[in-house]
């Protein structure tokens, strides 16, 4: 009954979006005045952010109305609610029966096990095709539902443009889902036990990552959303723009997350020792990050100083095509990757069809009317706004690349049929050097003005960190010979941008500091702390991979290793066997690592298991192979200085978007309070 | 200009649906096929495998015959598998050699014993290196080659009973 309930609920919330999607029109249509009546970008043109918040456009949304088309308006916002309820009733019928393992379910017992631990069972339920594209449309439902419920600020045309686009988005993937993609199909006869989730699968990060990084992927529908809206009702302008960006920010701060996560998981379960691989399905999470990024930046220009219009909406578009695209290449099965559990063209056939009306619709769309959107105020290229146009040039720039290189074997296969693979050399020998360019703007930016600046007082404003920087340089030249050029530069970089994105905060009141700024200076920060990371693992990670029988001791960067034995164990699911190692370092007290070679009987798959070591330096990094046959046992140590800090910085980006958050919303608050006020 | 720039990231977007509209129609293929199909074999001397049999050159190729070449290891499982169809091969008069990579003499040997013998010559490729140059990236992989020394065909993966009238096809075709 469970199932059918579920399936039911998704039929019904497919209706609901389908009615969201036609009163949305309707209305739009049955008042066409409302369509296209120039843009209320008049607000904020050439005034500074802090005046022109206090002029916020006047409340329309939520008031009652007389016209036809403000009772079909008044119905959009309660039905997308209630949609995003059913679609989460539906989701949680199917956590229901993953719990109980009800194998008469195909998708349950093609995925799941009764003997599996309860947080992979109730993880399993998105760990597999199906259940992730219904996760997908649960987060979709959501967002749309939280905009229903929050969004006080956007003109009602658009709010109401708004929700018919993201009602017009969840159609096409509730269609996916019940015609070719049915989480809720029955099973017979039922079968006597299931057939195991994919142990590498196993693991807390699934139940965390995936979810993660859904709400970041799908809350970018948001801004996409927002961009129809404002194109159908020609709406761009700084009132807009200020809608949109605790969305979009909210989106990033969870895609920012995800990846960080995702990163990690990757790095300790995959028994690799390498934090990012370029695989296309990182490659799908960190191309939406990336437009997110620079949309975050440019929304910020559309805010405050009403520039960037089109741009804008542009970058809004391509955020949330990324997502798809993602999607796409991963469900597809059209390129390889160890993410891809649905190899299935028919699916991708029909991935392929959403995407072509999607993002063809709104890209037609933004070539039609853009043009008629009135061009933004202007600036000087020393400005604020100059940095963060350049800022969103090395973003699309990076963008364009992880692109090419992801579609590039596509590419080829198409035009000349050969096969062939784009690996982590084309990736950072591109990537690199320009993502160096980009944190050194990142350094410089917001110690800009915005409009105008000139450039001798921008000298002042950066002596500091470009003094920190040079002597990083000098240090690093005399004291560690050898480090090859990207490690170099991003390690001196990652100082001189780590005291560089504190300066904002000198010379001001810290308590009195705005929250949003106090934002700004940690996520900028946390890249600094990333990129140190990411150049001190490439730089001085040492290596050992060898043979050894119990007894012998090897050594590992600043440490000795003695393989004191190994042992077979069982799990719940699992048989193992364990090597013990007794570590120590200098003088300092000895202590284990236990790391383990799984073997998971359904479906049968090995799995390392590492053991891992945190130090405030860095990581010790163990893994236990193969036995030779012969008495030794392969064993694969890493010592990664500083590796932590590039989860750590990650951590730091997201928790400056938090703070960024919460200060937007609180100000926006406070203004339409004041308001109320006057 | 300005207007046509507004339509670029549609014509982009196009491109991108149709390159990806003809990857899905193509069906994914995970085989890595050798770049050496059609072109001549690399001159090579390779070691004796076994005491038992000759070992395997370039020269031995070039006989004016289609000959097999088998490379295999006692180590694999699928080599155990294909076993008897390189037998029922060589009963129908097809001459195989072979190439036993990463292997030992004693085990090349037991493994011959065991699981029968079809073998004319057997070259040792201690290091895969001669496998690398064939374009392989595996064991067991077959490939034809024609009385001049060229590689006519590959077959990649254990030579199953319904591949054998194949095998037998391309062996006739470089003739």
């Amino acid at each position: 009954m469970i199932a059918e309930a579920g399936l039911a609920a998704l039929w019904l919330a497919a209706a609901l979006s389908l009615l969201q999607l036609g009163l949305g029109i309707a209305a739009l249509k049955s008042s066409p005045s409302l369509l296209g009546e120039g843009d209320h970008a008049q607000h904020g043109g050439g005034v500074a952010e802090e005046a022109s918040s206090a002029t916020p456009p006047p409340r329309y949304a939520g008031s009652p109305s007389p016209s036809p088309m403000g009772r079909m308006g008044d119905a959009i916002r309660p039905i997308a609610i209630v949609q995003a309820v059913l679609v989460g009733l539906a989701f949680l019928a199917l956590i229901q029966l993953f719990l109980r393992t009800d194998l008469s379910v195909k998708l349950v017992a093609a995925n799941s096990h009764s003997l599996k631990p309860w947080l992979y069972k109730f993880a399993g339920a998105w760990g597999n095709h199906e259940g992730s594209m219904l996760l997908w449309v649960t987060v979709l439902a959501l967002a749309g539902a939280a905009v229903a419920l929050f969004e006080r600020r956007l003109p009602e045309r658009t709010l109401i443009a708004t929700l018919a686009a993201q009602a017009a988005i969840g159609l096409g993937f509730y269609a996916f889902l019940l015609f070719s993609s049915n989480p809720f199909e029955r099973l017979f006869p039922v079968p006597a036990e299931g057939n195991g989730l994919n142990p590498l699968l196993q693991d807390p990060g699934l139940a965390f990552h995936p979810p993660t990084l859904y709400f970041g992927y799908v809350g970018v529908s948001i801004a996409f959303s927002f961009a129809v809206g404002a194109l159908v009702t020609r709406d761009v302008g700084t009132a807009f723009a200020r809608a949109m960006r605790p969305w979009v920010l909210g989106a990033w701060i969870f895609l920012t997350l995800g990846i960080t996560a995702g990163s990690y998981w990757a790095y300790y379960e995959l028994g690799w020792g390498g934090w990012w691989f370029w695989d296309p399905v990182e490659n799908a999470s960190l191309m939406p990050w990336l437009a997110a990024t620079a949309l975050l930046h440019s929304v910020t220009v559309l805010a405050t100083r009403d520039g960037l219009r089109a741009w804008t909406v542009m970058l809004a578009v391509v955020a949330f095509s990324m997502s798809m695209v993602g999607t796409f290449l991963v469900r597809s099965g059209i390129l390889t990757s160890v993410h891809s559990f649905a190899v299935d063209p028919e699916r991708g056939a029909f991935i392929l069809v959403l995407l072509a009306l999607y993002i063809g619709g709104a890209l037609t769309l933004f070539g039609l009317r853009v043009g008629t959107v009135k061009e933004g105020s202007t600036f000087e290229p020393v400005s604020r706004e100059g940095a963060l146009v350049l800022n969103n040039l090395l973003l699309s720039a990076v963008l364009g690349i992880v692109l090419v290189g992801t579609l590039y074997p596509l590419i080829v296969e198409a035009a000349t049929g050969e096969k062939l693979s784009v690996g982590p050399p084309y990736f950072n020998a591109a990537a690199g050097p320009l993502a160096l360019v980009l944190v050194a703007a990142m350094a410089a930016g917001p110690l800009l003005r915005w409009r105008r600046d000139r450039l001798r007082e921008v000298a002042g404003r950066i002596a500091l960190p470009i003094l920190v920087t040079a002597i990083a340089l000098l240090a690093l030249i005399l004291f560690v010979p050898g480090l090859r050029i990207l490690p170099l530069l991003g390690l001196m970089l990652a100082l001189g941008a780590g005291a560089a994105s504190l300066a904002p905060l000198w010379k001001r009141k810290l308590l009195r500091t705005p929250l949003f700024t106090w934002g700004m200076v940690v996520a900028h920060l946390g890249i600094a702390v990333a990129l140190a990371g990411m150049a001190s693992e490439s730089a001085f990670t040492k290596e050992t991979l060898v043979a050894a029988r119990v007894g012998e001791t090897v050594s590992v960067g600043p440490y000795r290793l003695r393989f004191a034995s190994v042992e077979p164990l069982a799990g719940p699911n699992w048989t193992a066997v364990e090597a013990r190692l007794v570590v120590s370092r200098g003088a300092g007290p000895p202590f284990v690592l236990l790391p383990q070679s799984r073997m998971f009987s359904s479906p049968p798959t090995e799995t390392s298991e590492a053991a891992i070591a945190t130090r405030l330096d860095g990581q010790l990094y163990t893994v236990i192979g193969k036995p030779d046959g012969g008495g030794r046992w392969q064993l694969r140590l890493w010592w990664k200085p500083f590796v932590t800090l590039i989860w750590l910085g990650g951590a730091l980006v997201a928790f400056g978007g938090f703070l960024a958050l919460v200060g937007r919303v609180s100000r926006e608050r406070r203004s339409v309070r004041q308001e109320a006020w006057a | 200009m300005k207007r046509l720039f507004l339509w670029l990231p549609l014509t982009v977007f196009v491109a991108f649906l149709a390159t990806v509209a003809v990857g899905l129609r193509t069906p994914p293929e995970t085989e890595i096929r050798s770049q050496m199909i059609g072109k001549a074999m690399p001159d090579f001397a390779l070691q004796p495998a076994v005491a038992s049999h000759p070992p395997l050159s370039a020269g031995d190729l070039r006989t004016g015959r289609p000959r097999l070449v088998n490379v295999f290891a006692s180590w694999c499982v699928p080599c155990k598998a294909e076993a008897p169809q390189l037998m029922a091969l060589k009963r129908r008069g097809v001459p195989i050699d072979g190439v036993a990579v990463r292997d030992r003499g004693e085990d090349v040997a037991r493994f011959l014993a065991d699981w029968g013998d079809p073998f004319e010559r057997i070259g040792a490729d201690p290091a895969s290196r001669f496998q690398f140059a064939l374009g392989s990236s595996g064991v067991p992989e077959t490939f034809v080659v024609d009385g001049k020394g060229v590689i006519r065909h590959q077959h990649i993966g254990d030579i199953r009973p319904e591949n054998v009238g194949e095998i037998i096809a391309a062996y006739e075709a470089a003739k």
